[in-house]
């Protein structure tokens, strides 16, 4: 059994219990009275039109695939830089070739103007 | 080993002994071990974060010139107690559309996604719950979950506000998100390891000498990730009330804030580990353990107190410049940053101590003044095409 | 049966479970919320196996990037949050058959692997996030497909500005 991951994961439930608990007992000492009007979505005195289900701009899903390529790249620069120190020099230019190749792809990106809010 | 020099370990192995002694097999004795020690720390974390509602709020009275909470108790520091029975025994309101599970699951993992950071936060060389070897990605993995927590929360409410400020959140967690990372490769570098303990023992230097540009672009993005102003587009009041926690009232609002509050108390905990030393001091951290874990907690609060004093400083940012300064230039300035840590660690690895800070500093303070050059020379650039259209308009509305 | 099969147990269950329920629930976002437990699931599957990096990765790559991209597809594209059409298709039986064909596969070669020997020796203290580091920068191992995944993952952002500017140009019509 692996002791790290055993404590991260009664860390993880201790963690969860905390929170839980404290909503329990919210909901155990405070009153129930509902009614529609205290119950209805609050849109700042204004009575809800059409579902909460609108359609969003597209550039959030711009971002979101921009970031995730990111994301993916750093994730593989982690080995590189915990074992920087132990190899051959040409490893340097190995992972700077690396993350060029990403940077090349960030400009693109950004020449394309789909880094523009509009 | 004695109970004076450690005793943190030492009250663990004794109660391990117990347990066996008990009948116990050893590993169901750890995991019991582990069970009280964590949670031992995380009510203990919770307490903390009951007193850091009362140092927000004198600090933020403080800023806007009033007095803050000053009548229940010394100095008011009973009041989020009172607060909390309020909390309490507010009434538990699911608004009518609410999609029950998620809706009450949301603030559950928004205020345990902050609380899994402290698994791993070393508060001294021997008090500390892991030294995992892949601590600095658990730091981004525990973040993802709570950017999870509000996309949760704004879709279950039910409310357009609420998932407009869930978008706004996440888009700008997500974002910021690329330039933390690439600034966590920095300590990376300079330590060989992800383990926080590792890093913290290897700071003879503070890396925040090594890499000043690395936490200054660690601090804005931790700032962006916590969505406090100027990043706190997503519960901007003037435009979607509160954002993501709009329909959230009562105890789990509770659990929302409390979250928020311990979150950036965190990253100033994470802040002085990463850039501060962490929990050493000049040697101060050798008398005792616990005196470590005080260091740690002082570095802590003064990083928490930046992020404070940011927050009731500046203004809120519009989300296209805060979309622009992430991708146009916390981006490239966080890579060429690696590139020029990682070049720079490795020339001037074998040399003197005071050469090698020297230098790495210096090659900060470079990058710092060519980034600066190449923003200033694009403004003037934009300037200059905004000018000749206003001269252009002049000369035709002339004729 | 000792504590660690009993969790492996536990969660694998668990994974099973909300893999069924991604492609049962009516509602595309649960849908999503699913899918997460199942990734994270397989977190708990990379921990019990020591493998601290990629339990780490599964969690930022996966839940951090690509179920938020998940859930942000499903809000983008559906007006309807509720899935009503049939949730099976004619080539239903084709699929069973084949899944049941690599699934019964799938455990003739793991019967018949001797895994259990192999694998006996425990991981624990070695470094092995070093050795991965090393293996991805050594010209005797995997340098080049370490380099060849930073053109695939810049031919991946070329494709999503093509279908990016794609909706561009649609939603400016």
């Amino acid at each position: 059994m692996h002791n790290e991951w055993l404590y991260i994961g009664v860390f993880l439930i201790v963690a969860g219990f905390i929170p839980v608990a404290a909503l329990v007992l919210a909901w155990v000492l405070g009153p129930k009275k509902p009614n529609p009007i205290k119950q209805s979505t609050y849109e700042c005195g204004i009575e809800t039109v059409g579902e909460s289900w609108v359609q969003f701009k597209a550039q959030y899903y711009v971002f979101a695939l921009v970031f995730l390529i990111f994301d993916v790249e750093t994730v593989f620069l982690f080995p590189w830089a915990v074992t920087l120190d132990k190899l051959p020099l040409f490893v340097v230019t190995e992972g700077i070739v690396f993350i060029g190749i990403l940077v090349a792809g960030l400009l693109y990106v950004w020449r394309k103007g789909l880094l523009e809010w509009v | 080993m004695n109970f004076w020099t450690d005793p943190v370990n030492v009250a663990a192995e004794w109660l391990k002994d117990v347990f066996i002694g008990w009948g116990m097999t050893d590993p169901y004795a750890t995991a019991l071990v582990y069970l009280l020690g964590a949670f031992l720390l995380v009510a203990l974390v919770m307490l903390l974060d009951v007193f850091l509602v009362w140092v927000e709020r004198k600090v933020v009275a403080r800023f806007q010139d009033r007095i803050g909470p000053n009548r229940v108790g010394p100095f008011g520091l009973i009041q989020p107690f009172a607060d909390i029975i309020k909390l309490i025994i507010k009434e538990d309101i699911t608004p009518a559309g609410a999609d029950k599970v998620v809706y009450n699951l949301a603030p559950v993992l928004s205020l345990a996604s902050v609380l899994l950071l402290w698994a791993i936060l070393p508060l001294s060389a021997l008090v500390y719950g892991v030294d995992l070897n892949v601590a600095v990605l658990y730091l981004v993995a525990a973040g993802a979950l709570g950017t999870l927590a509000v996309i949760m929360a704004g879709w279950s409410s039910n409310n357009k506000y609420a998932l407009l400020g869930a978008f706004r959140t996440v888009a700008q967690m997500i974002s910021f998100e690329i330039p933390m990372v690439v600034v966590l490769l920095i300590p990376t570098i300079l330590t060989g390891s992800m383990s926080l303990k590792t890093i913290v023992e290897r700071q003879d230097i503070w890396y925040v000498v090594l890499t000043p540009l690395g936490f200054v672009i660690f601090l804005i993005s931790a700032i962006a990730e916590l969505g406090r102003a100027p990043f706190d587009l997503n519960e901007a009041e003037s435009e979607i009330v509160a954002g993501f926690h709009i329909e959230y009232s009562g105890m789990k609002f509770g659990l929302f804030y409390a979250g928020e509050l311990l979150h950036a108390f965190t990253f100033g905990g994470f802040m002085a580990v990463l850039f501060f030393g962490g929990y050493r001091f000049f040697g101060l951290e050798q008398i005792h353990p616990l005196v470590a874990v005080l260091i740690l907690m002082v570095k802590a609060l003064l990083g928490y107190w930046v992020i404070m004093w940011i927050k009731y400083t500046v203004p809120r940012i519009r989300i296209d410049h805060m979309l622009a300064l992430n991708w146009k230039f916390l981006t490239p300035l966080a890579f060429a940053l690696l590139v020029v840590t990682a070049v720079m660690h490795r020339l001037l690895g074998g040399t003197q101590p005071w050469v090698y800070a020297l230098g790495l500093f210096l090659s900060n303070v470079v990058l710092l003044l060519a980034a600066l050059e190449i923003l200033r020379a694009s403004a003037r650039r934009q300037r200059r095409q905004e000018e000749a259209v206003l001269s252009a308009v002049a000369e035709t509305a002339g004729h | 049966m000792d504590a660690s099969q009993i969790i492996f147990g536990l969660t694998a269950l668990l994974i099973i479970f909300s893999a069924l329920r991604v492609v049962t629930t009516r509602n595309m976002v649960h849908a999503a919320l699913w899918l997460i437990v199942t990734l994270l699931g397989v977190t708990v599957l990379y921990a019990l196996l020591q493998a601290n990096f990629l339990a780490v990765v599964q969690v930022v790559v996966y839940v951090g990037a690509i179920a938020i991209l998940f859930i942000f597809a499903i809000m983008l594209t559906r007006r309807e949050m509720r899935d009503g059409g049939p949730q099976l298709n004619k080539g239903w039986p084709l699929a069973a058959l084949i899944s049941l064909a690599v699934f019964g596969g799938l455990l003739a070669l793991l019967y018949n692997a001797p895994v259990s020997e192999r694998l006996a020796a425990s991981l624990e203290g070695q470094d092995t996030l070093g050795a991965l580091g090393q293996a991805l920068v050594s010209p005797d191992a995997y340098v080049l497909p370490f380099e060849v995944a930073s053109v695939l993952l810049l031919a991946a952002l070329i494709g999503a500005v093509y279908v990016a500017l794609n909706k561009k140009q649609e939603s400016d019509k």
